[in-house]
């Protein structure tokens, strides 16, 4: 290994990096974009549940429940329809999440202390918006049926009895926004860009335009040419990753709660590891074209799909689970929410660590395989 | 007519010859089926959990037991106090511990209220907000057995008091599964890879090897290159979606309930967006790494994100929300999920309709003539 030529490749790299101001730029600004939408756009706190009302019962009781599920927050209540006959058309056109049906004899029933049932249609075409719904309503109601209750039984003399008194805590994120939860797994995301994506294009755009070929006969070595050629993308991606915590900092109160060296040296661990998934995927084709589509299955879609960035790995069928592990951004996504979002140590994610560092040997090692292969057959 | 067909020989005969690409483009939109449909799921269904019982009562125990009849809680581990509680949220999976107070059983006996504590792990809000509604439900579940055994056994028959209870239809999606929501999405993004990234490529490959040129001084028009380059992704484009209703009925069991003439005649108005966006990319970029960059980070990924494909409209704020109105794929997405999941058509759809009709035409008019420009 000769450092003065890894050191000029590099060099050349940069170069080629500056001069192409449109990329730099995309490279650059796009992770602050997308942390935006994200942080703006992406989220599943359910607020103001578009509700549509039919109040057949008219009476006190079903005018005071409807203005108390009104004051919650919960639910924005748009309309109000006379008939049951539009509630179809209703959730057909989207036009309301929800639909609350008072029955007539509501409060007769509630008065002559029988079980008074309210219902509610629910659009359930997205789920998880649907399950979030129902737990709103059902807790509504119930805690309108407990002020109830307790007006009526002091009414009587008697005592107002609750077994059990439900106190949630959420620790790390006590106001449960998704924006916390989210953003480790774009730095992830945004890292894979950066050093994967762009590894494997670059390395392929020498082969595609024949310079490759120009190198080959140049007294450099191959571990020189790949170790140069990679330098420039991971000191980009490294920025990068200090741009989206500082904007996060600033406009998403995500603060990072660990140690800030761990943060550093499992990074620079897990670029490691997705830069020696880019060369391999290099390795293996030949045009930009392939090399995108490749880098992008196997790299940027798993990492958003099977890493846990989005979708829970405990909910997923065990097969696939299975196939998470084999994806690097999933290890690192869980050290990034213990050290940004719990603020804990090694102790929880040593393990995680180990993954990553098996990956990229892997990674490298294959990538090795294949290149010699190739080169005897060529 | 004849030269536009010439081209579009020649671009299919340049995807045969790149076997690799022509099978990633046609393997792809089923893996990413497969993967999506299996593993992108917002269903909360193993909630891992920390039980501290420092009662170790007979109550208490059937307490517990409700949390593992309920199928929803994995119980992990059993905690001797608040330290192995807090190691275990800290450093493993678990999501909930659930402290059962001392004199648990007393204090349901003496008929006091007992508090009963639950501390999230909240950094997943989604997961925590669902699972904390599940063990409300226990909870209440339990409170409501406790308070009507007393009553029997005070011999009050009926209850002194009536009570509000709230009946859950839901509809479309009755056991509320995420993949049903975000199955028909991907023929969306199918859509939008195959026509937007490909095409700005196929154009972007040209002027990088320098080919465009010599197209230029040919006599074919810009007006039939254009046409003759795009017309091969619509088509692909046009498999690609057959190909995904097709195995997402065969794999998932989802079906079109509503009209497949419609769904396609939408796609094809969906598509005059994405062929103008490419040609719009491609005038802009001048090697492929740029159109891709710019394909993905600037066009695809903000229009996935804020068309409600996995992330619902309704969530985000006002502001965005009308930016979301500009996003042809949030109409298509409408279109699709409705056709699909609702069976509906176009008597409910047809404002979306006309607003992709609406957005197609003047971003492909747009791009087709800023294309001609850079031609000549």
């Amino acid at each position: 290994m000769n450092f003065v030529r890894t050191k000029a490749i590099a060099k050349k790299e940069f170069k080629h990096l500056f001069r192409d101001i449109r990329m730099l730029l995309i490279l650059l600004f796009f992770p602050v974009f997308l942390l935006g939408i994200f942080g703006y756009a992406v989220n599943f706190d359910v607020k103001n549940i578009k509700t549509t009302v039919y109040d057949s019962d008219r009476t006190e009781l079903s005018r005071n429940f409807i203005n108390a599920l009104n004051s919650s927050g919960y639910f924005d209540i748009t309309k109000f329809i006379d008939s049951d006959t539009e509630i179809r058309k209703i959730l057909d056109k989207k036009d309301a999440q929800l639909v609350i049906v008072i029955p007539k004899n509501l409060s007769r029933d509630f008065h002559s202390n029988k079980e008074a049932k309210i219902q509610y249609l629910i659009d359930g075409v997205d789920g998880n918006t649907a399950s979030l719904i129902q737990n709103y309503v059902t807790a509504a109601t119930s805690s309108y049926n407990n002020k109830l209750t307790l007006i009526k039984v002091s009414k009587t003399g008697s005592k107002f009895y609750t077994p059990i008194d439900y106190q949630p805590i959420f620790w790390f994120n006590p106001e449960l926004k998704s924006t916390k939860f989210l953003i480790p797994g774009l730095i992830v995301m945004i890292l894979i860009v950066t050093s994967a994506v762009s590894v494997s294009l670059s390395l392929v755009r020498e082969k595609e335009r024949g310079t490759i070929e120009q190198v080959d006969v140049s007294p450099v070595k191959s571990g020189e040419l790949i170790i140069g050629k990679t330098t420039p993308y991971i000191v980009l991606a490294l920025f990068n990753a200090i741009v989206i915590l500082v904007v996060g900092y600033i406009l998403f109160d995500v603060e990072v709660k660990g140690s800030y060296l761990l943060l550093f040296i499992t990074t620079s661990i897990f670029l490691f590891a997705s830069t020696s998934l880019g060369i391999l995927v290099s390795v293996i084709s030949d045009s930009q074209q392939v090399a995108f589509n490749i880098s992008t299955m196997a790299s940027l879609l798993p990492s958003v799909i099977l890493s846990g960035f989005i979708f829970p790995i405990d909910s997923m069928p065990w097969a696939v689970q299975i196939f998470t592990n084999l994806t690097p951004a999933k290890f690192f996504i869980e050290i990034l929410r213990a050290i940004v979002l719990k603020g804990v140590g090694l102790q929880a994610f040593y393990l995680q660590v180990i993954y990553l560092i098996i990956f990229a040997t892997v990674f490298l090692g294959l990538a090795n395989l294949i290149n010699s292969r190739k080169g005897k057959t060529s | 007519m004849k030269t536009i067909l010439h081209i579009i020989k020649k671009e299919f005969q340049q995807f045969r010859r790149d076997p690799k690409m022509f099978g990633i483009v046609l393997i792809a939109p089923i893996i990413q089926l497969l993967i999506l449909g299996y593993a992108a799921t917002l269903d909360v269904n193993s909630v891992h959990t920390v039980v501290y019982d420092m009662d170790k009562s007979y109550e208490s125990r059937r307490f517990i037991e409700r949390f593992k009849r309920s199928g929803y809680f994995i119980i992990d581990m059993y905690a001797e106090n608040y330290e192995e509680v807090t190691e275990q949220l800290n450093n493993t999976s678990a999501i909930v511990a659930v402290v059962i107070p001392k004199e648990f059983e007393k204090k349901i006996q003496r008929k006091e209220t007992v508090p009963l504590q639950a501390i999230y792990n909240g950094s997943d809000g989604n997961t925590a907000g669902i699972a904390s509604g599940y063990v409300a439900k226990i909870i209440s579940e339990f409170s409501k057995e406790i308070v009507l055994d007393f009553r029997e056994r005070y011999g009050q028959k009926s209850s002194s008091v009536g009570m509000l209870t709230p009946e859950i239809r839901v509809w479309y999606n009755p056991e509320l599964k995420t993949r049903n929501f975000m199955l028909p999405g991907i023929v969306g993004l199918l859509l939008s890879v195959i026509t937007l990234i490909l095409t700005s490529l196929a154009i972007v490959k040209e002027k990088e090897i320098g080919t465009l040129e010599q197209l230029i001084v040919t006599p074919i028009k810009p007006f039939q290159l254009i046409i003759g380059k795009l017309v091969p992704f619509v088509i692909l484009g046009f498999i690609a979606v057959v190909m995904v209703i097709t195995a997402m009925n065969l794999i998932f069991g989802i079906e079109v309930r509503g009209s497949s003439f419609f769904l396609f005649f939408a796609s094809f108005l969906y598509i005059l967006s994405t062929l103008g966006l490419g040609l719009f990319v491609s005038t802009i970029s001048k090697t492929q790494q740029q159109a891709m960059m710019i394909a993905i980070f600037a066009i695809l990924m903000p229009m996935v994100y804020l068309s409600g494909f996995a992330f619902p409209i309704e969530n985000m704020p006002e502001v965005i929300q009308y930016v979301s109105y500009l996003i042809p794929l949030r109409y298509f997405i409408t279109i699709i999920r409705g056709v699909i999941l609702k069976g509906i058509g176009i008597e409910y759809l047809w404002m979306d309709t006309a607003a992709l009709l609406g957005i197609g035409i003047i971003i492909l008019t747009l791009s087709s003539l800023r294309f001609r420009k850079r031609l000549e």
